[in-house]
């Protein structure tokens, strides 16, 4: 018991390390951390299929970009929209992409799932790349960030970068206590069982495809939140944003920090987001501008990660102290 | 669509099918055969197109750049199952993802290293330069034909190879039980390893000589890719023979999309949506048979 | 006699060109055990995956309580109170014991979409399970992994996870295979209890269990149903003798 008291002060720590940051940082670093947290959010709604159900999905940058779209549309030229309309919508689009996705991905397992969700993922893409419905190959701009009045009232404003700051971080609490909740309910005891072993989910009762389809929905959603952010914050949004670079990216990140703990989730969003920046920070070579071509590197390393650990960054801390999974994370 | 428009459009399909068949068959035995999924399969059609650039450009005749670019090849994926994929085999497929989505990231940029991001043509052989006139304005490149004849011979020769030699046996064998392949003594290590350089080299080759009609340029692998996943899942994993049909499908499916029109309620759907329909198909193949065409059911 | 609450009908399955069960018709009942023995490969577990759902069915037909359920889903079946085990032993082997039957119980609830209280609090389905684990006799084990189980305690296990359930009909793969003498006599004990309230396959090698708790008994050899009755006919019947009881290794 006294381990999960130490993970506690720990998470706590962080929390207000996190909380204070705005006391201290430039505009820079705020704007970085608020990207970096909602890449979080993000890895977090893909552990939550990966880690957890064992659904590992090439796909999931369709839900993320689909909620930046659902903004855009939202906030037509320089009006802005109302956060409190738009925001459910977009996750609502998101999450309704996610159910037609889901009840035909989820009709395959294995390796058929990998390269299905890739495949549809890739289908929106194209649909946002080769038709005009948003800019096409080009993309679309968020020039207004929107609004969070209620009649008349505006708690914050999300122009302000501090505000931004906050929610997001309050979000990626809020979310993080969410799927704590939720894996602690019968429904994550079921999915984590699925994960297990699907066949005796299944002779136990459990019609575990509903289930699968509900955890696909909601990780749909919560992606969606995260896009919907990170297309306010960086008021763009283009085929790319759901494109396949985007969903390897979360999944590396889930991975790298070691999947099924939603704190390795985190932890793997912040070390790739740094160790982008880190790579494209380096100096020239000779010739060769590292710094551009920093994608080399981070190959690489991807590639040295699989070989050298199997368990994820948060792996390394278990290896000093093992824990067998009890089934009661 | 006139009937000669319409002749282009069908060899034109069938040529580009062909050319998903000689891809995707190899990502469908090394998926099949190993259990490896592999997303730096396109790299490996980027990477013959690439040396079928230079090489061509270097011994001034793509007929030397294709031979020296399969040896190549070949080299490069005996190196890489040596080196990292054999380290694969007992892991989930998470692992195979990530670690091949690294590799894509290492070739990308490698290839931008070496060869900028411009796009590069790369010249059509004296030899099959010329075009088989149709009608007064209508002609067919002679090269085409070419691909498509030497996509069909190399489709053959590994039906026969599989079908027909113990190579293909063991193959076949290796797909559906390890350890009888492995308690008949023959090293299994050994054939993963040529299956992994065969596949390499099918990719390559394909690369190689598409290269001529579709230029070179960033991002061409990824692209294959994804269409190659289309195929094998709706040919079912594994499956050669629904590779090719399902190649074919698509070749066709693509192509035709791309220039019909078709407007429902007065908006334009085709071509607007071409890109997408091959994975509409897809949709449809997995309501009917999750498996695919000739997957192995359960 | 009542009728039965389950029933199969000239049920088949054939693998390829292999019929693992062909043509097999019998009925359980409730307050009975009815045994299913045969050497290896004579398809008593392919029967009782036809049963559970778990395979399709060539051709036959399944009853239960009189209704067709020929072709419903695997957990469409357990729902309808048809309870398995398995011969080779299928646990969440991460899981404590106790979340196995927690897990098990839990499917009784007439919905798990439930996002909010935490399942530890669901009172009934622990109860439930650790009612499961004292039956089989693993209380003392529940906190444990199942990984960290021995193997006789897994087959506890196996069987704890059916009955958390609560199961009207029991399929039981060969539910001895692997335990101690003491497990058991134990479970020998506890089948002979539940046979009061339930319906029972017990699939089972060791003869000496099969004659001590079996009220009807099914030879089956090479898929098919060589000759079923009571005990004492099978202990009489000479093509039995022939083909399975006489060769002594086959207790083995
Ligand atoms: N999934 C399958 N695919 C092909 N053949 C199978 C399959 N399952 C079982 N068989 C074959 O069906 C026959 C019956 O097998 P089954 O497992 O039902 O026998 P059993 O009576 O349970 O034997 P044991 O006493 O060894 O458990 C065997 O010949 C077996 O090889
Ligand atoms: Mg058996």
């Amino acid at each position: 018991m006294r381990k999960i008291r130490v993970a506690t002060v720990v998470l706590l720590g962080c929390l207000i390390a996190l909380a204070l940051l705005p006391l201290v940082a430039e505009k820079y670093y705020i704007q970085l951390f608020t990207k970096m947290m909602l890449m979080a959010i993000f890895a977090m709604s893909l552990d939550l299929l990966v880690g957890y159900t064992g659904l590992v999905s090439l796909g999931h940058a369709a839900f993320f970009g689909l909620a930046g779209y659902a903004l855009a549309f939202a906030a037509p030229q320089y009006q802005a929209a109302n956060l409190w309309l738009s925001l459910p919508l977009a996750m609502a689009g998101s999450a309704a992409l996610a159910l037609v996705i889901g009840a035909l991905v989820l009709r395959t397992s294995g390796i058929y799932f990998i390269m299905v969700t890739l495949a549809f993922a890739q289908m929106v893409f194209f649909l946002f790349h080769d038709t005009k419905i948003a800019g096409g190959a080009d993309g679309i701009y968020v020039y207004a960030k929107p609004v969070a009045a209620i009649a008349g009232w505006e708690p914050f404003s999300l122009e302000n970068h501090t505000h931004f700051y906050f929610v997001v971080l309050l979000l990626l609490a809020l979310v993080y206590a969410l799927l704590r909740v939720l894996l602690a309910s019968p429904f994550g005891r079921v999915i984590v069982g699925i994960r297990v072993n699907e066949q005796r989910m299944r002779s136990l009762g459990y019609r575990t495809f509903r289930y699968k389809l509900a955890c696909f929905v909601l990780s749909g959603a919560l992606a969606g939140m995260a896009g919907y952010f990170a297309a306010a914050q960086f008021g763009f949004v283009s085929p790319d944003t759901l494109g396949w670079h985007q969903s390897g990216g979360v999944l590396m990140m889930v991975i790298l920090g070691g999947m099924g703990t939603l704190n390795g989730a985190i932890l793997g969003a912040f070390t790739m987001m740094l160790l982008e920046l880190g790579f494209q920070g380096l100096p020239a070579v000779g010739e060769v501008d590292i710094g551009k071509h920093w994608q080399l590197l981070m190959g690489g390393f991807i590639v040295c990660a699989v070989l050298l650990l199997p368990h994820g960054l948060l792996g390394l801390g278990r290896l000093v102290s093992p824990r067998p999974e009890t089934g009661s994370d | 669509m006139d009937a000669n428009t319409f002749l282009i459009q069908v060899l034109n399909g069938i040529q580009y099918g062909l050319l998903l068949f000689l891809v995707a068959s190899g990502l469908t035995l090394i998926l099949g055969i190993m259990g490896i999924i592999n997303l730096a399969h396109g790299s490996f059609y980027m990477v013959g197109a690439y040396l079928a650039f230079s090489l061509s450009q270097h011994f001034g005749s793509l007929w030397l750049a294709i031979a020296g670019g399969a040896v190549l090849a070949v080299a490069i994926g005996l190196l890489l199952e040596w080196l990292l994929i054999s380290r694969l085999y007992h892991r989930d497929h998470l692992y195979q993802v990530l670690l091949t989505y690294g590799l894509i990231l290492v070739f990308e940029e490698l290839r931008s290293v070496v060869f900028g991001d411009d796009v590069h043509g790369v010249a059509v052989p004296a030899l099959l330069q010329a075009s088989i006139p149709l009608t007064d304005t209508l002609s067919y490149p002679v090269y085409r034909l070419w691909m498509s004849a030497v996509c069909v011979a190399l489709a053959i020769g590994m039906y026969l190879l599989i079908q027909k030699t113990r190579l293909g046996m063991i193959i076949r064998a290796g797909s559906t039980n390890r350890e009888m392949v492995q308690s008949l003594g023959i090293n299994i290590d050994l054939l993963y390893r040529l299956v992994f350089a065969l596949g390499v080299a099918l990719a390559a080759f394909a690369g190689m000589i598409a290269a001529p009609v579709a230029s070179v340029f960033p991002g061409m692998g990824n692209q294959v890719l994804i269409v190659c996943f289309v195929v094998v899942v709706i040919g079912g994993i594994g499956s050669v023979k629904g590779a090719m049909l399902a190649a074919i499908l698509i070749g066709l499916v693509d192509t035709f999309c791309k220039v019909l029109t078709l407007e429902i309620g007065g908006v334009a759907v085709l071509p607007e949506i071409s890109g997408m329909m091959i994975y509409v198909l897809m949709a449809v193949v997995l309501l009917a048979r999750p498996e695919g065409l000739f997957g192995k059911r359960g | 006699m009542t009728e039965a609450v389950l029933r199969t009908e000239r049920l088949t399955k054939h693998f390829g060109g292999l019929a693992a069960v062909s043509d097999v018709s019998l009925g359980f009942f409730i307050d009975q055990i009815h045994a299913v023995i045969g050497p290896n490969g004579a398809g008593k577990t392919t029967l009782t995956n036809l049963v559970s759902g778990e395979l399709a069915s060539t051709s036959g037909h399944i009853y239960l309580d009189g209704e067709d359920i020929t072709g419903l889903s695997a957990d469409r079946i357990s729902q309808r109170g048809v309870g398995r085990s398995y011969q080779k032993t299928n646990i969440f082997l991460p899981f404590t014991a106790f979340e196995n039957c927690r897990l098990a119980a839990q499917s009784r609830l007439p919905s798990s979409m439930r996002f909010i209280r935490p399942a530890l609090r669901y009172d009934n389905v622990s109860r439930e399970a650790l009612r499961a684990l004292v039956e089989v006799g693993l209380e003392h084990r529940a906190q444990a992994p199942a990984a960290t189980l021995s193997h006789g305690e897994q087959r506890q296990l196996e069987i704890a996870m059916t009955l958390a359930t609560r199961p009207r009909i029991l399929l039981l793969d060969e539910p001895l295979a692997g335990m101690g003498g003491e497990e058991s006599a134990r479970m020998v004990e506890l089948l002979q209890k539940l046979k009061q309230a339930h319906a029972m396959l017990l699939v089972e090698h060791d003869m000496d269990a099969v004659f001590a708790l079996a009220d009807r008994l099914t030879v089956m050899v090479n898929g098919n149903v060589l000759e079923s009755g009571t005990p004492e006919q099978i202990r009489a019947s000479a093509a039995v003798q022939e083909a399975y009881l006489g060769t002594e290794d086959a207790h083995a």
